[in-house]
């Protein structure tokens, strides 16, 4: 298997490992550190994660494509993510994902995440981030924007090098 | 005046204050903590309790309800713990935050992490827990570190971990993340979420999380908030608490406001002190809204609460001092933001969030909107919420994209009464009580809607 874990990231992960007394809950938690690191969760990664708790690969598959935030495809360099969920459609937020679309070149009618040609940017419509009271809000990969306008949003994407 | 009683958010916001442990201790953190460790068993009417019987009994006292959504008496979720079987009993804190509207938890977590911390140490010791797990979502990963050095912290000053302040009791709490599934939220999804494994919630009974939790062994699952009530109650005694709020509705809560108000955002209130119109009116709170508009709908609890519409009325039953019943007309804006009170409207509090919708709303699109999160976070389980919820979802987007027809009104009422206790967890409810509220409050406007575009499409054809 071509799939190789760096060290500290593998130190990291048997770490986690202890903190369940069932080796399988580790999965949500493994999956995050792998994604986090290498950008996806591809299918090597998978029968890595599975061999590491002793399941089968299937076990850590089904729970990959059941959780939203897991993907199994690289996604770009920025990934933002704009609240669909209805606070935040009362504040714009539909009007703000459109505009971003419209200006990353993406198709704002599509659903999931889409990734622009450079790579740069990927870009997805998400449920309810939970800071409802700073409408519209998004997300740029960890770091979150509070009540955003377009203009604002796209001198953020202008620093995103 | 009505306004804010800041107990939990009492250091949150203050000047200078930060997340770290120095700064908590300085603020008097973990003294409540220090308390219960020194805690004796005693005997009240000639009832023999040990410590962690009689702070037990204390919670139960305080009338704390649980502030996650369902408002149940945190001392009576506690006192069905199976504690004679002999299995390890687990904590779980519910740091989804995942129904929309809600933005409250993020404060304890982001800005005193360590109260959070303290109250579940404190609710640890109660019931004789050694492990403990804070479930928080994905989306908040500054969160989750946040935590994770807060933990590390209090490890450090061995308020966790073995042999706590030479007290003889360990507990060990870890940070697990959620990645991204509403359905997390609801507890026994999440206990399968936290075994690594997809979040389908458990059929009760007999997986009651009480009995049958984690692991399958006794496990007591608590919101953010009610947890850090727990440490208040500890420190200014059950009585105390009991006196703020109302009677049967306990304490503070935090209201996310959000929508359409001048000043969204997140206020600490005694529990009914406040009304639903002062909330959104008055200068303490929402502020009043925008200029020149009127309001047209209010969901009071989150977006599984059933929607209210501007003008209602309804007739609370009261009980007086004397045992007898007393009925009066409360406007809907003279609601007291409480527990009993939301419920006897009609709806309920539930999350404590509540989301204004001023007169520049279209209905039809708002829970068009809510439509679509529930057929995206519905987790497949049970067929008539899989199915239904995706029906409900395609027929309103149709109603709000100009092809809809003056039918689905009714065929969307239909769809969520069939849905609505016919599911192994209370999503089933969640999904179709806004659709029930919002059709059945606002009829004539969907069905206007649909008339409008089969005219359209008629004289389109012709």
């Amino acid at each position: 298997m071509s799939f190789k874990v760096p060290k500290k990231l593998g130190d990291e992960i048997d770490e986690r490992i202890t903190h369940y007394p069932v080796k399988r809950s580790a999965t949500l938690m493994l999956l995050h550190a792998i994604q986090e690191h290498f950008g996806y969760v591809s299918q090597e990664a998978i029968e890595w994660i599975a061999a590491k708790l002793e399941l089968q690969p299937l076990n850590v598959y089904e729970v990959v494509t059941f959780y939203p935030m897991f993907r199994q495809e690289p996604a770009g360099k920025y990934v933002i993510k704009v609240c669909r969920t209805l606070s935040c459609m009362l504040g714009g937020s539909h009007d703000l994902f459109k505009d971003l679309c419209k200006s990353l070149k993406l198709d704002p009618n599509k659903h999931g995440l889409q990734t622009t040609k450079d790579g740069r940017f990927s870009i997805e419509f998400v449920e309810c981030l939970a800071s409802c009271g700073t409408a519209p809000v998004m997300m740029i990969n960890e770091d979150f924007h509070e009540a955003v306008t377009t203009e604002h949003a796209k001198g953020l994407l202008s620093k995103c090098k | 005046m009505p306004e804010e009683y800041r107990l939990i958010l009492k250091n949150a916001d203050a000047d200078g204050y930060t997340p770290d442990i120095k700064c908590y201790l300085k603020h008097g953190g973990y003294e409540a903590l220090a308390k219960v460790l020194k805690m004796r068993g005693r005997t009240v009417d000639d009832k023999k309790f040990t410590a962690q019987e009689y702070l037990r009994e204390e919670v139960k006292r305080s009338g704390l309800r649980g502030r996650g959504g369902a408002g149940f008496s945190c001392g009576l979720k506690w006192s069905f713990v199976d504690r004679r079987s002999g299995k390890p009993i687990y904590l779980i804190c519910n740091a989804d935050e995942s129904e929309p509207g809600t933005f409250k938890d993020r404060q304890i977590i982001h800005k005193d992490p360590h109260q959070l911390i303290e109250g579940m140490i404190i609710s640890c010791w109660a019931n004789d827990v050694n492990l403990a797990y804070i479930y928080i979502r994905g989306e908040f990963p500054e969160g989750a570190r946040i935590l994770e050095n807060a933990l590390a912290e209090a490890r450090k000053k061995n308020f966790l971990g073995k042999n706590i302040c030479d007290s003889g009791y360990d507990l060990e709490i870890h940070v697990h993340r959620g990645a991204g599934a509403y359905i997390c939220g609801e507890e026994t999804g999440l206990i399968e979420s936290l075994e690594g494994k997809r979040a389908y919630p458990r059929i009760k009974p007999p997986y009651f999380p009480a009995v049958l939790g984690l692991y399958m062994c006794p496990t007591i699952v608590n919101n953010v908030e009610t947890l850090c009530g727990v440490k208040h109650i500890v420190e200014m005694g059950a009585d105390k608490f009991a006196t703020l709020g109302t009677p049967n509705n306990t304490g503070t809560r935090i209201v996310s406001l959000s929508g359409h108000v001048k000043r969204p955002g997140y206020y600490e209130i005694e529990v009914g002190k406040a009304t639903l119109g002062e909330l959104i009116y008055h200068e303490n709170f929402g502020g009043g809204l925008r200029e020149g508009r009127t309001l047209k709908a209010i969901v009071p609890g989150g977006s599984s609460a059933k929607v209210f519409k501007a003008g209602e009325k309804f007739k609370l039953k009261k009980r007086l001092p004397d045992g007898k019943m007393e009925e009066n007309e409360v406007d809907l804006l003279d609601l007291p933001y409480d527990f009993d009170s939301l419920m006897s409207a009609g709806s309920m509090s539930g999350s404590g969030a509540i989301i204004v919708m001023d007169d520049s709303t279209d209905i039809v699109a708002a829970l068009a909107n809510l439509s679509e999160f529930y057929a995206h976070e519905s987790c497949g389980q049970c067929t008539p919420c899989r199915e239904g919820s995706l029906w409900m979802s395609k027929a309103l987007h149709r109603l709000s994209h100009g092809e809809g027809r003056k039918a689905d009104a009714d065929y969307l009422t239909g769809i969520a009464k069939n849905i609505q206790g016919r599911t192994i967890c209370a999503f089933g409810e969640a999904c179709s009580w806004p659709v029930l509220s919002f059709v059945g409050k606002f009829k004539d406007e969907f069905e206007a809607r649909g008339e409008a575009d089969e005219k359209a499409r008629d004289s389109g054809a012709a």
